[in-house]
């Protein structure tokens, strides 16, 4: 047998928690600000809790193998029971607080939980509303009584009632030196797109391993402070929050409430972040708009440095050379901008922080690292206990997403999809041996349904697009058309972009102008137009989207492997893609198809050779009427960058 | 009308005890005009109790005698067991009595944790000289009236505007603002003037249940005075109908909604 933990190594997360009472027992492991004031508990009171907890889910009669079901927002408490489930030999099941009632249902039906514990009224109701469908569910645990006082209790106790019991502490002390390092720790439902949730069960192996692996990487220390903010049901949190918390003894920090995590992020200053985009994209989005606001010297100052932070800030963050000049910049900046700055978003004293889930805009990740707060980017997934790759300091950059973790075997199949093979793979799905052997092949090879290669050189890699959406060009060269797209996208000039190629012997794009940015650039120049079909046809117009083109273009052609997926025609669109017609989805993602069948004749004469095409198009007006637009669009040759070889060839 | 003079237990569990306060032949008049006309009727202890009739019916000017604000031409107030004599809105709030404004009332420059602290001022006995030198008494007391204070924020979930001044708060959360600082003085009667007026259904459905909860949770007497039918039925244990000043119905929302001169009042009446 192989296994990674020397023999006296903690085997469960249970046996982690008593290692840290040991090692530190006065030192914070929870935070949590209530009342106004952030109230902490040390390990050994956590320890106490957890306990206590364990004891009374022994008096509710729970057995070894029972699954018990979390739910609610971050809560020092809710973590504990979820390691006091574990304690007893139950299987811990965290569910979104969010989810609608029929997939909480599903959860509680599929893994036949006996107990959920919950926060508060809300889930209290929302556990009840399904409890005809969740046939084996027992008993209700809540927190927060608050509005509960009328409630039938014969099937539902307080968090504090059952701490009070008691119990068999031998038969607890029993289970928890039986667990072993391949029992499960806990099962996280993947939210899937398609199909119905899966159960991913992790065991005590996949977290404990990735933890020390990760918590090594990014030499995470005991001093640490994270702020438990992301849903609990997400592996990323439960492998900070408690694999992580567990294996190095940070303080976790949980916010008041989900509407202050802002002001809680301020006031504990966390030295260890993680956060997805959109959280980066929303702190930058405000900052821009209060500095509108600001007095002229203000917007000054701030452009100013901002312009001399991106100049040397991220060199001077990998600990490259930087000029005596620009470091005396840098420092002047830091003492106005971005030291004030950085303390008003509560990011002052991040040692590492990561982003992780979609593709970042490189000017966000830049503006962050400009201000010299070391943001990172990983790839992971559930079923890979978070890690699949990450970037070392020193190595960080907007396009990759970093070398393989440590303990992880990346391969490259020949469709361009990427597998792995690592300590932190998923033991299966619950239930469901089928999907199991279609994800994880014998070898322990887990797919990831994300499309990539690996960079020569850095070994860093870099995720293209979703593999179905991966296809091959007549070349049979490899054509990624959100990898291209999303690559002008972060043109502010350019709205959407719809690549084609799949089968085709070159790659032609449509492109939608932004109305508000080109607006704006038109008035500046003193271009006169009527209608956004008038600008979207401007000669000028035409010739910036070529520039933009041309420079994606360059920008592609410097991957050997996607060099083939440069655009060789473009015509900008007369009308917006838009829900109402169906070329977009609700949630504003282009329909491919249903573009490429609407447009037809526009495609045809993409690959022509024709510079010019009329067409008749239907829109849906706003109020449902249904309209007929003409337009003659001209259609460019974009400038094509010669394919780069690889120097070393 | 069902007696209920007598502590009863209501349907949904929650105890009802003794009368409260007891308003006995209540007249009030401006000059000339009568706005109450020798009203009688009682608020017992854990009731939610509501007045409610068409404008200009009274309403306001019943709960201002209540919280002293009118003290009334004829008839006796009653509360606790005890005749309160014509007293001072201070006087009575010192009795344990406290409210929130239809219009409202807060101090718009102030943070909310402050404002909400004024709602402590009955609770605060160090001299003036004490709490210049914020020493002893005046520490200990800012201490355990902030505690409060921080257990109302955190009950009617305004944690995240706690440090945000008043005046910036869309009028939603204004309205709970107020609940929190009438609330933080611990009333034993808490009356409320139309606390869902100009409130969306989203807001409105939200104060209900923290006028429930708050009931509920503190075993605090509530009268109010609110437009909404939908929500003083679904409220309250009794309602009280006034109309040009007179009591034209008393009794649980069922007895009242059937009451003929209620519906009279409400959807007019043709005068043949």
């Amino acid at each position: 047998m192989t296994s990674n933990a020397s023999r006296d190594a903690p085997q469960s997360v249970p046996a982690l928690l008593a290692r840290n009472v040991a090692r530190f027992p006065d030192k914070p492991a929870f935070r949590e600000k209530e009342f106004g004031i952030w109230q902490s508990w040390t390990w050994a009171e956590t320890a106490k809790e957890i306990d206590a907890f364990a004891l009374g889910l022994l008096t509710l009669g729970a057995n070894i193998g029972d699954h018990i079901a979390v739910v609610g927002r971050n809560r020092p408490a809710l973590y504990w029971a979820m390691v006091a489930a574990q304690k007893v030999g139950c299987i811990p099941v965290p569910l979104y607080q969010d989810a609608a009632a029929e997939e909480i249902a599903y959860a509680l039906n599929h893994c036949g939980a006996r107990y959920v514990v919950v926060g508060d009224q809300e889930q209290v109701d929302k556990v009840a509303d399904v409890r005809d469908g969740a046939k084996a569910l027992e008993h209700v645990i809540y927190l927060d009584g608050r509005g509960l006082r009328k409630y039938d209790h014969s099937h539902m106790t307080s968090f504090a009632e059952l701490k009070g019991k008691g119990g068999d502490l031998a038969e607890m002390a029993r289970r928890s030196d039986a667990l072993t390092y391949d029992d499960t720790a806990v099962m996280l439902y993947t939210s899937g797109t398609t199909g119905r949730p899966k159960g991913v069960v992790l065991s005590n192996r996949n977290v404990i391993e990735t933890a020390k692996h990760s918590s090594e990487f990014d030499r995470l220390l005991p001093e640490d402070e994270v702020l438990a903010y992301l849903p609990m049901a997400w592996v990323g949190d439960f492998i900070f929050s408690v694999g992580q918390a567990m294996w190095t003894g940070f303080c976790v920090n949980c916010p008041e409430s989900e509407h202050t995590m802002l002001t809680d992020l301020r006031e504990i200053g966390p030295t260890y972040f993680f956060a997805p985009p959109r959280v980066f994209e929303g702190q930058l989005t405000s900052v821009m708009i209060r500095m509108e606001d600001a007095g002229r010297f203000k917007k000054w100052l701030f452009h100013h440095f901002m312009e001399v932070a991106r100049r040397v800030g991220p060199a001077m963050l990998d600990g490259k050379p930087v000029s005596f000049g620009g470091r005396l910049s840098y420092g002047l900046g830091n003492i106005l901008v971005y030291g004030p700055l950085k303390n008003t978003l509560g990011l002052s004293r991040i040692r590492i922080g990561y982003t992780a889930g979609e593709a970042i805009g490189p000017e966000i990740f830049d503006f962050y690292r400009a201000l010299g707060i070391n943001l990172k980017q990983l790839y992971g997934q559930t079923e890979a206990t978070v890690y699949i790759t990450q970037q070392p300091d020193g190595e960080v950059r907007s396009d990759t997403v970093g070398v393989p973790s440590p303990g992880v075997e990346l391969k490259i199949a020949d469709s361009g999809e990427v597998f792995y093979r690592s300590p932190g793979v998923f033991v299966e799905y619950y239930k469901n041996p089928e999907s199991t052997a279609s994800t994880k092949d014998a070898d322990g090879w887990v797919a990831t349904g994300d499309a990539g290669f690996i960079e020569e050189g850095t070994g860093h890699l870099r995720i293209i697009d979703r593999a179905k959406d991966v296809g091959k060009m007549a070349d049979g060269a490899l054509f990624a058309p959100k990898y291209v797209e999303n690559k002008l996208k972060f043109y502010p000039n350019i709205l959407e972009a719809v690549v084609f190629g799949a089968g085709r012997d070159r790659c032609c794009a449509f492109i939608n102008i932004d109305l508000s940015a080109v607006g704006n650039w038109a008035e500046r120049n003193n271009i006169a137009y009527s209608s956004y079909q008038e600008l979207s046809q401007h000669p000028r117009v035409l010739e910036m989207i070529d520039g933009h083109v041309a420079e994606v273009n360059a920008s592609v052609a410097e991957d050997e492997m996607l060099a083939g997926c440069q655009i060789h025609r473009f015509l900008v669109l007369h009308k917006e893609l838009d829900a109402d017609d169906g070329e977009m989805t609700r949630t504003r993602k282009v329909r491919r198809a249903v573009v490429g069948e609407k447009f037809d004749d526009l495609v045809n004469a993409l690959y022509g050779d024709t510079a010019e095409i009329y067409t008749e198009t239907e829109v849906t007006y706003e109020d449902g009427r249904k309209g007929k637009i003409t337009a003659t669009l001209s259609i460019r040759d974009a400038k094509i960058a010669p394919a780069m070889k690889v120097a070393a060839e | 009308m069902k007696d209920m003079l007598t502590p009863y237990v209501t349907e949904d569990g929650r105890q009802i005890g003794e009368v409260l306060m007891d308003m006995h032949n209540i007249t009030l008049r401006f000059g000339g005009v009568e706005a109450i006309k020798d009203i009688s009727f009682n608020i017992q202890e854990g009731e939610i109790r509501a007045i409610i009739g068409p404008n200009g019916a009274g309403k306001s000017s019943m709960l201002n005698v209540i919280s002293g604000f009118y003290n009334p031409q004829e008839g006796e107030v009653w509360f606790r067991g005890a005749k309160r004599p014509p007293m001072k809105p201070y006087q009575v709030a010192r009795l344990g009595i406290a409210r929130t404004f239809q219009n409202i009332a807060l101090f718009e420059g102030m943070s909310v944790l402050d404002n909400v602290m004024t709602g402590r001022l009955n609770h605060m006995d160090a001299s003036l000289f004490s709490q210049a030198l914020w020493r002893g008494r005046a520490e200990r007391e800012e201490t355990e009236n902030r505690e409060a204070v921080e257990k109302v924020i955190d009950f009617l979930e305004i944690q995240a505007i706690r440090k945000t001044p008043v005046g910036r708060l869309p009028y939603g959360l204004k309205k709970r603002v107020e609940l929190a600082r009438a609330l933080a003085a611990e009333p034993k009667l808490l009356l409320l003037d139309e606390p869902m007026a100009g409130m969306n259904v989203e807001e409105k459905e939200d104060m209900s249940r923290f006028i429930l909860d708050v009931n509920d949770e503190f075993g605090t007497t509530i009268a109010l005075i609110e437009h909404d039918m939908g929500v003083v039925m679904d409220l309250s244990d009794r309602v009280i109908v006034m109309d040009y000043g007179r009591k034209i119905g008393d009794g649980t929302p069922d007895e009242v909604r059937n009451n003929q001169e209620v519906i009279d009042a409400y959807l007019g009446v043709s005068h043949d």
